[in-house]
């Protein structure tokens, strides 16, 4: 028995809109598998819950009219990473997020759940930073797109307003077309555990796959929330592909990371790990794309 | 605040049930209070052991952390449905046996869901891959060897390359 004060089903978004407004202090769950734990450990026992697993209208994965991957709010890690939309254009979100917990813990969480709880250490979320994700959210007043970057306000808030809840996931087609991306997870064991840090990167090659025609990279716990390393993205953007570039780029995200002492790991060790990331998924991304290095 | 309770229809091992459930129950407290499948351990509750794993529509769950009412209108296995019309064992769970897979026993009803459906796939998988299949639990006796040993050995005589 979880220790609950009421929970409140929603079938459809229509019906999820609704119990927000009439509940407002009232706790979303998704998958649960932040939400019950939390209860379980007592932080957020005693609260009202409402339960939008139901909603079948929020989950799958399509290309919409525009060619946005389109990816619903309740898709679990393991239908995302078993998709053939993911697997043809955006294959490393697919792969970072076959990274996370263990498998049954990749069939019940979600990638709403993943984004919504604001944690820097998300799996899916530095790769969603990298693709410069748009997310949906659905209100009493209609629908709100924002950049990813945008809903993350701090550790553990983002932009959820009065009423809302976060129906989509989006990746516009200017975002994903041309490029390829890898991902690292750093952690202590290789099932079952939290990023010590993750990078994620994406490239888009020149036509003759000489040159960095654009670079993006985000961190996943190298500060309170996932973030870019621009200055690292500036210094490669338009330059000839080669290994000095790639080690170059990887000592340049220290301009932008800020990762703090904690008992996973030191801030120095992962400064340390995330220079070698940088470069590392720099070169895979290269190799992906078609590139020598 | 009085008792929240909602009627959950679902079927349990093949069989079509309609339970009034408590809203704050577990789907492991509905199997294990309601129906005595006590095959689904109680663990660490909190989705990290997966001895309280079970599938549902086909996809392995820790039933620890899914809402029981969350079960209306979906088909759940246990353990308990693996055994024969005479009560034999499963060829899975007789390679356990002849594998030396099992010590306490208490993982032994999770891994074996977990293995029933990687069995199920039909698809031969790597040593490494059904280490990165079966890694959603945790035994403190076995050392894992000997449960790989028994999954793989099964996948290999069901896809008819070992022989039985």
């Amino acid at each position: 028995m979880y220790d609950m004060k009421a929970l409140y089903e929603a079938n459809t978004v229509e019906e999820a809109v609704k119990l927000r407004m009439e509940h407002p202090e009232a706790q979303i769950i998704a998958g649960g598998s932040d939400v019950l734990i939390q209860m379980r450990e007592g932080k957020r026992a005693g609260k009202e819950l409402i339960s939008i697993y139901m909603i079948d209208e929020m989950r799958g994965v399509k290309l919409d009219e525009e060619e946005a991957i389109r990816i619903g709010s309740l898709t679990s890690f393991s239908h995302i990473t078993k998709d053939p939309i993911i697997q043809e254009y955006i294959n490393v979100l697919g792969e970072a997020v076959d990274m996370v917990g263990g498998p049954q813990i990749r069939n019940i969480a979600t990638i709403g759940g993943n984004t919504c709880n604001g944690v820097t250490s998300a799996d899916s979320a530095s790769t969603l930073f990298a693709w410069d994700a748009v997310i949906e959210l659905t209100g009493p007043e209609g629908i709100r797109r924002i950049p990813i970057s945008d809903f993350y306000i701090k550790a553990g808030t983002v932009d959820i307003r009065e009423g809302e809840l976060q129906t989509a996931v989006i990746i516009p087609k200017n975002s994903y077309e041309g490029y390829k991306g890898h991902y690292i997870k750093y952690a202590n064991r290789n099932a079952m555990d939290i990023a010590t840090t993750g990078c994620s990167v994406n490239v888009k090659l020149s036509e003759d796959k000489k040159t960095i025609e654009d670079i993006r990279i985000a961190f996943g716990v190298a500060g309170p929330i996932p973030m870019r390393t621009k200055s690292a993205e500036l210094l490669a953007k338009g330059q000839p592909v080669s290994k000095e570039l790639a080690e170059a780029f990887g000592k340049e995200i220290l301009e932008d990371i800020n990762p703090r002492d904690s008992w996973r790991a030191s801030k120095d060790f992962r400064k340390h790990i995330a220079v070698e990331m940088a470069t590392r998924c720099f070169i895979e991304s290269v190799k992906l794309s078609g590139g020598e290095i | 605040m009085p008792a929240q309770y909602k009627l959950v229809k679902c079927t349990i091992n093949g069989k079509y049930t309609e339970t009034m459930v408590d809203v704050r129950a577990s789907l492991t407290d509905l199997l294990r209070d309601d129906y005595r499948l006590t095959s689904v351990k109680k663990g660490c509750e909190v989705g990290e052991c997966g001895a309280c794993n079970v599938i549902i529509d086909h996809e392995c769950f820790n039933s620890c952390i899914y809402l029981a009412v969350w079960a209306d209108g979906k088909s759940i296995t246990t353990l308990e449905s693996l055994m024969g019309p005479n009560g034999e064992l499963s060829d899975i769970q007789q390679a356990f046996i002849d594998e030396a897979a099992v010590q306490c026993g208490f993982c032994t009803p999770g891994f074996i869901m977990s293995a029933v459906e990687i069995l199920e796939s039909g698809k031969e998988y790597t040593r490494d891959e059904l280490r990165k299949l079966m890694s959603g639990h945790l035994c403190r006796c076995t050392g894992y060897e000997n449960i790989l040993n028994a999954v793989e050995k099964t996948m290999l005589r069901r896809l008819g390359k070992l022989p039985s």
